[in-house]
């Protein structure tokens, strides 16, 4: 390649040398085009803000702000119509709430197990089906509720006079299920992430092994912990399916797990069914709902990446 | 000369420091039988699903429209629009996720506004498919008038995953040693040529395998397509023409799965259990792919 050799400054090189500002000219528009992907993401955000607001604001001005937040009744779709809030909100906290009694013991005790007892190869086993559990669509965890959970276990163990057909407890029982992985392996990363002189140290004082998992892995590791729970409670509140189609659709203010409920989610699909027409005040309802459901998502999910922020400082 | 006889020191604690010691081995059986619910619960469902649906399951159900007769109803056009919609939007989604991810992690400057569009990504990812569904009612159904369409549908897929394959596409890129890319620089490559034929095929078997878990996600999204409309009675095969298949109605096998399990009657319920088979078959095979490929490529630098 002596042509090409700089010292000697043939003319291939003083060619290819030419030819370089038409490569620069390419790469700059490939990293245009590459920003402007980027781009994409900030306009989906943008979109949802924009959408959400305009719909929400036009909502405002048919039903006051008093009405949506002091009232207590959600009855949007027959007469007398009343637009109050808290009982979508209270059906969403009620699936919220028996959901996560059933899926942090359970999650956390997996967590401590795979990170503190579990051998390598039964964790090489167990992982992977915990994660399948993530991978099954919502919709048939919506069928397993209504179905099995319901109609063959529920109704026939406590009666059909105390368990209706549509109840809090099946979806609660399912979307328990469905953040299992979530709160589990995100626990478990947190667990395993804990410098092993700690775990030495207690160990050097004589603990047993519950001990060092309860008193000095789990304390160290609280807020990934915090952090799986507060992912899991997003996504508890984000779900439609579960709750729409084992819940019910009776917006209702109780905490009763047997009690028929409707969540916000629920609410939206409900009219999304509908096909509400443009420019109604259903049509309109479903983005109020939406923007609440929007803050409240968006609300978790930053509390855990701050949460995780600070934990990820503290041992690297 | 005598060797004094060593008594033998018992190592078995006693009291309180063996109740503590018992407590610790129950645990671990108490801890190992909770962590196995989540697997039998798997299995459990599994199995009912198979007994309940397994017996559905023949030619007719997959060439069948579907019918208010549950014994003549089938899969045909949910199918259809499923492999529709899922190619649209992976067409769609792929590039963009991919070109966000090479941007960010090989060309963006380091300033906030790259930590503004980390943290949007982040955020994005947590958005609720629902709330998909009706930005895609509002922007792409009503405003842009796309009806609800197969177009509008993938639309809609591709940006509820456009996050999610982002943040996978990222990690795989970051694997990628320093030195691979200072190597190709050193001889005068462009920054370009370098991520294009060096980074790009390291992190391929990690983009990918994002890619397809984001596929199997939008396989069986189901709420952010019935937020567009996609609810409808679909009796017809779609164009093999995209232009005039894009604009078409559709249904998915989701939503034909979930418009079975709201019938009351028995013999849905077990149309909608074969549908979930199939389903999960396909989902668990997608899932399993992405798990072989990363084992396989998995390159330890």
């Amino acid at each position: 390649m002596a042509v090409l050799d700089p010292e000697q400054g043939g003319p291939a090189f003083r060619e290819s040398l030419r030819k370089r500002p038409l490569s620069r000219w390419n790469e700059t528009i490939i990293k245009a085009a590459l920003a402007a992907c980027a781009f994409v993401t900030l306009a989906t955000t943008a979109l949802i803000i924009f959408v959400l607001f305009r719909e929400t604001i036009s909502f405002f001005r048919e039903v006051s702000f008093a009405d949506f937040f002091l009232d207590t009744e959600w009855q949007p779709l027959q007469e007398p119509v009343s637009f109050g809030i808290w009982e979508l909100v209270a059906g969403t906290l009620n699936v919220v709430l028996w959901s996560l009694l059933i899926a942090i013991p359970v999650g956390l005790a997996t967590a401590i197990y795979l990170s503190e007892y579990a051998s390598p190869r039964i964790r090489r086993i167990l992982k992977p089906i915990l994660e399948a559990l993530a991978g099954v669509p919502t919709v048939v965890f919506a069928f397993f509720a209504l179905t099995f959970i319901t109609q063959d276990m529920l109704q026939p163990g406590l009666g059909k006079g105390t368990v209706p057909i549509f109840n809090s407890l099946s979806a609660s029982i399912m979307l328990a299920v469905m953040i299992l992985p979530t709160i589990a392996s995100l626990s478990e990363d947190a667990m395993s992430n804990v410098p092993r002189d700690l775990r030495e140290a207690a160990y050097g004082l004589g603990s047993t092994r519950i001990e060092v998992a309860l008193r000095v892995v789990v304390p160290a590791a609280l807020s990934g912990i915090v952090a799986s729970i507060l992912l899991g409670i997003a996504r508890v509140i984000g779900e439609t399916m579960i709750v729409a189609i084992a819940a019910g659709s009776t917006p209702n203010l109780t905490l009763d797990p047997l009690a028929s409920i409707q969540t916000m989610t629920g609410y939206m699909l409900q009219v999304g069914l509908g096909d509400a027409a443009r420019g109604t005040v259903d049509y309109r309802s479903l983005f109020a709902v939406g923007t609440m459901l929007f803050l409240m998502t968006l609300l978790f999910n930053i509390a855990a990446q701050i949460i995780i922020g600070r934990y990820r400082e503290q041992y690297e | 000369m005598q060797v004094e006889q060593i008594e033998p020191i018992d190592l078995q604690a006693t009291g309180a420091v063996a109740r503590r010691q018992a407590f610790s081995r129950v645990a671990r059986y108490f801890l190992l039988a909770v962590s196995l619910l989540g697997v039998a619960i798997l299995f459990v469902l599994a199995y009912i699903t198979i007994v309940e649906g397994v017996g559905r399951i023949n030619l007719d159900f997959l060439t069948n429209y579907p019918s208010r007769f549950a014994g003549q109803a089938g899969l045909r056009s949910s199918a259809l629009g499923t492999i529709w919609v899922l190619g649209t939007t992976i067409a769609l989604a792929i590039p963009v996720a991919v070109g966000t991810a090479i941007w960010i992690e090989e060309f963006a400057p380091k300033n906030a506004l790259l930590t503004f569009v980390k943290l949007n990504i982040a955020n994005l990812a947590g958005v609720p498919s629902i709330i998909y569904g009706i930005l895609g009612l509002a922007m792409f159904v009503r405003f842009a008038e796309l009806g609800p369409s197969i177009i509008a549908g993938a639309l809609t897929l591709a940006l509820m995953i456009i996050p999610m394959t982002v943040i996978a596409s990222q990690e795989a890129i970051k694997q990628v040693p320093p030195s691979l890319r200072e190597g190709s620089l050193a001889v005068g490559a462009t920054h370009w040529q370098t991520v294009w034929y060096h980074v790009l095929p390291s992190a391929l078997p990690g983009i990918i395998t994002g890619v397809i878990l984001s596929i199997s996600r939008a396989a069986g999204e189901t709420a952010a397509l019935i937020m567009i409309g996609a609810f409808s009675f679909i009796a017809f095969d779609h164009s093999l023409n995209p232009a005039e298949a894009l604009r078409d109605d559709f249904t998915t096998i989701p939503i034909q799965i979930y418009n079975w399990t709201i019938r009351p009657q028995e013999a849905f319920r077990q149309n909608a259990a074969a549908a979930i088979i199939l389903l999960m078959i396909a989902v668990f095979a997608l899932n399993l792919t992405a798990a072989v490929i990363r084992e396989r490529f998995r390159k330890a630098y």
